[in-house]
């Protein structure tokens, strides 16, 4: 790894360096017609992070509208059932429009507002960052624009009807293979044939710098809130964090402002779609390497020949070939454990929090909860295990049911 | 250090017209078809070559070149096809430059310097990487132009004067100007403001200036030919492969002839700068 004056050795949470690097991974990978822009975002951002006003406008809408802080809640019957550690739930959730995305959404329409900009662009792949980003859009008044492929059309309906009835034009990709990844593509190609009226709202912690390290500051709410509301439950920061992975920005949420605190044990949960070994999954950690793609380099899914693999999961959330490059950052250098879960195990979680906690919980987050339970009953009971709960299920009943052979 | 490329543009110079850019993308529809039409590229009248490296997710790319670079990969194309194929057309051409175009994946995962090292060895002159703005110039760029492969860069409506000397600064060969804002295969940019786009390049820079994205026609390239050094002509080309498939997508007898005419076609438009 070459030498990185910006990324110190006794702190995590330094990086990424003034060219967007963590590590090796990062960068700004993208065509010239877009390079101006992104340059253009990258000083709005710096100008807004430095701003009170930016900062108390958006603590204003994260707290009135959207309802933060989210709940840390005690999962008393699922600790129970699993005997061991004792597991709590961040309830994201429970946040306006159903899943973290919205801390995000907020911050980028923000700063779109400051750039002047008149048009919004995102892509979606369950259709949860779709709904976020159609919602800050139809609250501010924006036309919104959300690309989204045809098969995650088709598995989250429900979805793709909220966000035509918040305002927003959903336009189906079947361009490539028709999933997140061909979204997000095809986003892109917008945004250079539009540079000067466009937004682009990326909605994980992904693509050309500064959007990773700009879309989990907005997340880092998440983990900021679970430290005060972990000290005054109990006194004490948790033992350990567990998020699940597609891009990565609800686990960099909760993981980032725990880095340096050596002691917590952070797990993120990739999805092992029908098994690694079966080659159908979304594990770019577990069954990638490093690559570039949508504007960083990071772990992918792809050939030998270095042709993106199209990823698998029963989770449209998940579904992507990518992780964002911090993530893999902190796989090289070990501060997080990356581990997976598959379809079934994830399906059986779905069913399991339903009954036990009377939270429907996202297929995202079900699989965090997968590798809650396997390593739950190992753990004593005085162990603090923290969960992020990214989303609620409400969206996946329809294909869950489908897979459950339940009709609905 | 340019080679060929600055010998075709030398000998443009000469003749006093624009010269003629055509892309195809490598092994489009099938590997013995796209090494047919290279092999005829230069005779019908091209007077440099492009020739697309196939990308799973070409970002930068309109339906055309999506398609064209779907249809390879389904074929069997890998980088180290392509570059054989541009082997094979070598030995039989040794004046027209090669240019490879594509995006960094590939490349990244074959290994940067064995890249470099096999592209030259294969005859290739220089390579356009869609993906590696200035801000990357320590991944591809620089370690190509110590060995000698040149790297061209595209400016664009969106590099302005104070971004255009970053741009220009490592770049080789020539400039690709890239005439509008969007993705290949997009509607053109009018001759006025392409001519002030290349005359703004040109207080910039002293090499040869070609223009592409969004040229379709003979009289687009005619127009273009007398503006800027070249004119690149490559969806257009692209889409004469996918009109002559047949329903099970392989090519059918015309689809050489076609794709040849049309740039015997496209040459003609581009007569002397005084024509």
């Amino acid at each position: 790894m070459v030498y990185n004056p910006a990324m110190q050795k006794n702190s995590y949470r330094t990086g990424p360096d003034e060219q967007g690097h963590f590590g090796k991974y990062g960068g700004r990978f993208v065509a010239e017609t877009l390079m101006p822009l992104i340059l253009a975002v990258e000083q709005a951002y710096a100008a807004a992070k430095s701003d009170p006003a930016y900062q108390a406008e958006l603590d204003d809408y994260l707290a009135h509208y959207v309802g933060r802080p989210s709940p840390l809640y005690h999962a008393a019957r699922l600790t129970e059932h699993f005997g061991g550690a004792k597991i709590y739930f961040k309830r994201d959730e429970l946040n306006h429009t159903g899943s973290h995305k919205i801390n995000n959404c907020l911050g980028q329409i923000l700063l779109a507002r400051r750039m002047k900009k008149t048009r919004i662009i995102a892509e979606t792949g369950a259709g949860q960052h779709g709904v976020a980003a159609a919602t800050v859009c139809a609250l501010f008044g924006l036309p919104c624009i959300v690309y989204m492929g045809e098969e995650d059309i088709d598995r989250q309906r429900p979805n793709v009807f909220r966000m035509r009835l918040l305002g927003a034009e959903v336009r189906a990709v079947t361009s490539g293979t028709g999933t997140l990844k061909d979204a997000m593509n095809e986003a892109l190609r917008d945004w250079v044939a539009n540079v000067e009226d466009t937004f682009y709202i990326i909605g994980t912690v992904a693509g050309p710098h500064p959007y990773p390290s700009m879309v989990r500051d907005f997340q880092s709410v998440i983990g900021e809130e679970v430290r005060t509301q972990m000290m005054s439950a109990e006194g004490r920061l948790p033992d350990s964090l567990v998020a699940c992975i597609g891009g990565g920005s609800n686990a960099m949420g909760l993981f980032h402002p725990f880095l340096d605190d050596a002691d917590v044990q952070i797990f993120g949960v990739e999805a092992a779609g029908k098994g690694i070994d079966t080659g159908k999954h979304a594990a770019s950690i577990s069954g990638g390497r490093p690559g570039v793609l949508h504007g960083n380099r990071t772990y992918l899914l792809q050939t030998d020949d270095g042709q993106i693999i199209d990823a698998h999961s029963i989770s449209a959330g998940l579904d992507y070939p990518g992780i964002g490059p911090e993530h893999a950052w902190l796989r090289d250098s070990g501060r997080v454990n990356y581990v997976s879960a598959t379809d079934e195990e994830a399906l059986d979680m779905f069913q399991l929090c339903s009954q036990l906690e009377g939270i429907i919980p996202a297929l995202e987050p079900a699989h965090a909860l997968s590798h809650v339970a396997k390593i739950a009953p190992t753990l004593p009971a005085d162990h603090l295990l923290v969960m992020n709960m990214c989303g609620r299920g409400d969206k996946d009943v329809f294909a869950v049911a489908e897979k459950l052979g339940v009709t609905l | 250090m340019s080679g060929r490329i600055a010998a075709r543009f030398a000998a443009l110079k000469a003749e006093g017209r624009g010269g003629l850019v055509t892309f195809l993308t490598a092994g489009d529809p099938d590997p013995g078809t796209s090494l047919a039409l290279l092999r005829g590229l230069s005779e019908a009248g091209a007077d440099l070559i492009e020739l697309g490296m196939p990308f799973s997710d070409p970002m930068a790319d309109g339906p055309a070149i999506q398609a064209a670079s779907l249809r390879a990969l389904a074929a069997g194309a890998t980088l180290p096809a392509t570059l054989a194929q541009v082997r094979r057309w070598r030995a039989d051409d040794d004046a027209t430059p090669m240019i490879l175009m594509g995006y960094y994946n590939p490349i990244y995962s074959y290994g940067v310097a064995r890249f470099i090292k096999d592209a030259l060895a294969a005859g290739v002159d220089g390579v356009i990487i869609v993906d590696l703005p200035p801000e990357e110039d320590g991944e591809l760029c620089l370690p190509a132009l110590e060995a000698g492969l040149n790297f061209i860069r595209l400016a664009t409506p969106t590099t302005d004067d104070a971004r255009l000397p970053a741009v220009l600064r490592h770049t080789a060969g020539f400039v690709y100007y890239v005439a509008i804002r969007g993705i290949t295969g997009a509607a053109a940019a009018d001759d006025q403001e392409i001519a002030a786009a290349v005359a703004r390049l040109k207080r910039h820079t002293d090499l040869p200036v070609a223009v592409g994205f969004g040229l379709r026609t003979p009289e687009q390239v005619g127009a273009v030919g007398k503006i800027a050094d070249a004119a690149v002509v490559g969806s257009a080309l692209v889409q004469l492969i996918a009109d002559n498939l047949d329903g099970d997508g392989r090519a059918k007898d015309g689809l050489v002839p076609a794709v040849l005419g049309q740039v015997r076609s496209l040459r003609s438009s581009l007569g002397t700068a005084e024509g």
